[in-house]
């Protein structure tokens, strides 16, 4: 284990990309200290790291958003400035973002063309690009209608799209940031096959995740990141998910959450014959029946857009549905009067919603205006008349000191946490109140290893003390490590219902598929 | 009704719709780039004052022409350098904007002029004379055919025919050049433009100084086209009706120019009845004046069709990761 060292193909002699010495601060933080990696041509390389490790600054800086301090970048052998985007294009560098950078109204085509236009006027450079997307699509295998609309294709769509546009660029780098964390397994699958494509084409591919699966699928070397300092290049053939984690976090991580086997108690939430039709009028929940128990994780497992979200938004009181549903026997309002979310937590249900940043929290608010949500009438908030902010500032630091968020500071804004640090806050909003019934959707969706072990942590012990969990998760890992029983979505059913012991990926992926067992 | 009075109310719709086209074209530029702009009110009044006090001074119209879109293009560049640069709030400058051009334009008049705020009456060289176009009169004699050319079509000055001749320019400009796709863009999705390696700021000011030589036009024509001189908020409110024709138009030159004859319509039967007497229901003048207002919230509200607004229009661009 060389930091910094010679690694990855040798036929190469030169590496594509070489930084040395790289150095960014912002202010007092410092994002990046003396990073040196070389990537050889040719190969996938893997950046590793927590959230806020400082890998997508490093790779800011390879595309020219920022500016490093200190250090050097060289290109194919050459020293290379790169002051903005237009030099990192230049320099043969394509970077495929998390968020992607398209217009969403315009075509493909010209999503691919903006900014790389052949001269005033479009009608050429449009034949142009049309012919070259042609060439590219069937090289690499990634077909995309040059006339679409963007809005109108899938995010695996779009994301091809993106690697589209360096590809024209001509670049001969491509850096791809947390490429995989909006797709299903089916489009990461997918993408990871038009990865190697590029790779065999001698293209250079940095891979950015904190997904140690990936890295340990994908990449040839990889290099690990921890608070701004690059603690380790390695080969993947010579490493391992444990040790990988290790030096991510700096101390063991268990992979898997360690849990006794589950004491369901009696039935806590009953759901019959539930439907839900959405505001355009399609029915997304189409009848289905679950029952979770005191004591035990039921973990609700489906390709995104399968009904899962309505399920859990009806539960939560966010939306309207009909049908049956009882907590502790007694019914449930699904719509109208008494079916809000207030009510739904006076009847002490808990809701850690999906998409955290849109329903979770409010981005701009502080972290103890954030805690408030939803229990904003708890008495103990509560003086007189007006709300007692200095209560509910002494509650959100012990939540906060409990839950270990960082930075430990409740008077900063949602938006300046990490992901990580952010679905903590929801999560001890919720899990604190001690709910009969916790809802909780994609609860580690972009949060990082660390975080994701303690969430996980939190939500058995809640089951331990003999709550109801419903889990809604599109991570299969996830589904495994946390539920004592697993339900199948497909296309608003329940496909079917398994136990983690009794099934493997292979079964509940054809479920997911819509293919239905022996008599599921 | 005669078909001479038609004529003539539509001769009038072609004269006050002007301005609003033009200001309307402004704001499209400017909105489409992600910049809101309700300045356009303030805008082309510092317009129509300059041009008319350089015209006056001078005794001529395009230096006064000039000097209203130099006007105008300062009052654009503060604009921009509030909510382009400094990255404020957009509809703030813009009113700021308004109320700058309403007191400044006062002030100055009566500290140049000294009567009572206004410009001296123009005339002559001072003023934008109707073009007669060719064959005009010989073909005036022509049934049907021959007042509509040589009444309707004919004999508006010349900022009228630069007004509707930047209508399908626009179009050209927005959908089939370089230019118009990189700045519908920044409209939409100013990283996008950012990470292909293209300035935003760059595109974002060339927007806002196109809306402020368009404003500019707007303004000169009032004072010294439909009108011989500057007098106190001679705009009265046009800026604001072109916005919404801009809303009306869903950000659309060709439907711009139809949201702003239709609005210049209502405003030339404004003007020609005070009060419309259907089946003995009278409808008041002011009813005809808000008319342009009341159809902006129905769209806004989504009874015909929904006006989805530049996505990235009044934000800001703050680089991120």
């Amino acid at each position: 284990m060389t930091a910094g060292g010679d690694t990855g193909r040798r036929d190469g002699a030169v590496p594509a990309i070489e930084l040395r010495g790289i150095s960014k601060a912002f202010g007092p933080v410092q994002a990046n200290r003396d990073i040196s990696i070389r990537v050889m041509p040719g190969t996938i390389h893997g950046i590793i790291g927590e959230n806020g490790a400082g890998k997508s600054t490093l790779m800011s800086i390879l595309y020219g958003f920022y500016r490093a301090d200190k250090g050097e970048i060289f290109i194919s052998g050459r020293k290379t400035d790169i002051p903005d985007s237009q030099a990192a294009i230049a320099a043969g560098i394509g970077m495929v973002f998390q968020h992607f950078k398209l217009v969403e109204n315009f075509t493909v085509l010209e999503n691919i063309v903006l900014g790389a236009e052949d001269g005033r006027l479009l009608k050429p450079s449009l034949a142009k690009a049309r012919a070259t997307l042609l060439d590219l699509a069937a090289e690499y295998g990634l077909n995309v209608d040059p006339d679409a609309l963007i809005q109108d294709i899938g995010v695996g769509k779009q994301q091809r799209v993106e690697i589209l546009k360096a590809l024209y660029r001509q670049a001969d780098i491509l850096i791809l940031d947390e490429p995989t964390g909006v797709l299903t397994p089916a489009e990461a699958d997918q993408l990871f096959r038009i990865l190697h494509r590029l790779r065999e084409e001698g293209k250079t591919i940095i891979l950015i995740t904190h997904k140690l699966r990936e890295i340990m699928d994908t990449t040839d070397t990889v290099s690990v990141m921890r608070r701004g300092e690059m603690t380790a290049t390695v080969r993947t053939s010579e490493t391992s998910p444990e040790q990988l984690a290790e030096l991510m976090v700096g101390r063991k991580v268990l992979l898997r959450v360690e849990k006794a086997p589950a004491a369901p108690g009696k039935p806590v939430l009953e759901i019959e014959n539930l439907r839900v039709i959405d505001e355009k009028g399609v029915e997304r929940v189409k009848g289905i029946d679950l029952t979770v128990r005191a004591g035990e994780i039921l973990g609700i497992a489906g390709v995104a857009g399968n009904g899962q979200s309505e399920l859990l938004e009806v539960l939560g009181g966010m939306r309207a549905g009909t049908g049956t549903v009882r907590l502790n026997g007694a019914p449930l309002a699904l719509s109208g009067a008494g079916s809000d979310g207030q009510a739904r937590r006076a009847r002490h249900i808990a809701h850690v919603p999906e998409d955290r940043q849109r329903e979770g929290l409010i981005m701009e608010f502080h972290a103890w205006e954030n805690v408030a949500f939803g229990y904003h009438r708890d008495p103990a908030y509560r003086r007189g008349l007006l709300m007692d902010n200095h209560a509910l500032r002494r509650d959100t630091e012990a939540k906060i000191a409990k839950f270990d968020v960082r930075p430990a500071d409740c008077w900063l804004s949602a938006k300046n946490f990490s992901g990580g640090n952010q679905q903590k806050i929801v999560v001890a909003r919720e899990i604190e109140r001690n709910p009969d019934l916790l809802l909780v959707g994609q609860p580690t969706r972009g949060v990082d290893i660390g975080a994701i072990e303690f969430i996980h942590k939190q939500i058995v012990a809640l089951r331990d003390q003999g709550k109801a969990i419903l889990l809604v998760s599109v991570e299969l890992e996830e589904i495994f490590s946390l539920a004592d029983r697993i339900a199948v979505m497909f296309d608003g059913h329940v496909m079917g219902e398994r136990l983690p012991g009794e099934t493997d990926e292979t079964e509940l992926g054809l479920l997911m598929a819509g293919v239905s067992g022996e008599a599921a | 009704m005669d078909f001479l009075t038609i004529i003539q109310v539509l001769d009038s719709t072609i004269r006050l719709s002007t301005p609003l086209l033009l200001a309307c074209l402004a704001g499209l530029f400017s909105e489409r780039a992600g910049v809101f702009d309700i300045g356009l009110e303030g805008k082309m009044l510092a317009a129509a004052f300059f041009s008319a006090a350089v015209a006056a001074l001078t005794g001529s119209v395009w230096l006064g022409l000039l000097a209203g879109i130099a006007a105008s293009l300062a009052l654009a560049g503060l604009h921009g350098l509030a909510s382009i640069t400094f990255r404020g709030n957009q509809l703030i400058s813009g009113v700021a904007i308004n109320f700058l051009a309403a007191g400044m334009t006062v002030l100055i008049a009566q500290d140049w002029f000294a009567q009572g705020g206004r410009t001296p009456s123009l005339m002559g060289g001072a003023r934008f004379e109707p073009i007669t176009l060719p064959f005009a009169d010989a073909l005036a004699g022509v049934p049907v055919l021959g007042p509509v050319y040589s009444e309707l079509l004919s004999g508006h000055s010349v900022l009228v025919y630069v007004a509707f001749a930047a209508v399908p320019l626009t179009w050209w400009v927005l959908f089939r050049t370089r230019f118009g796709l990189r700045l519908r863009a920044v409209g939409e999705n100013p990283a996008a433009v950012d990470t292909a390696g293209v300035s935003v700021v760059g595109l974002r000011y060339a927007a806002v100084a196109i809306c402020g030589v368009l404003c500019g036009i707007a303004g000169a024509y009032l004072a010294t086209a439909l009108q011989a001189g500057f007098v106190k908020d001679m705009t009265a409110g046009r800026g604001f009706i072109a916005l919404a024709a801009l809303i009306f138009a869903k950000w659309r030159p060709w439907h711009a120019m139809y949201a702003c004859l239709l609005f210049g319509f209502l405003q030339a039967v404004a003007l020609r009845y005070q009060n419309i007497d259907i089946g003995g229901v009278v409808i008041p003048v002011q009813a005809m004046d808000a008319l342009p207002y009341i159809l902006t919230v129905v769209i806004l509200a989504g009874f015909v069709g929904k006006a989805i607004p530049p996505r990235a229009g009044g934000e800001p661009y703050v680089k991120e990761r």
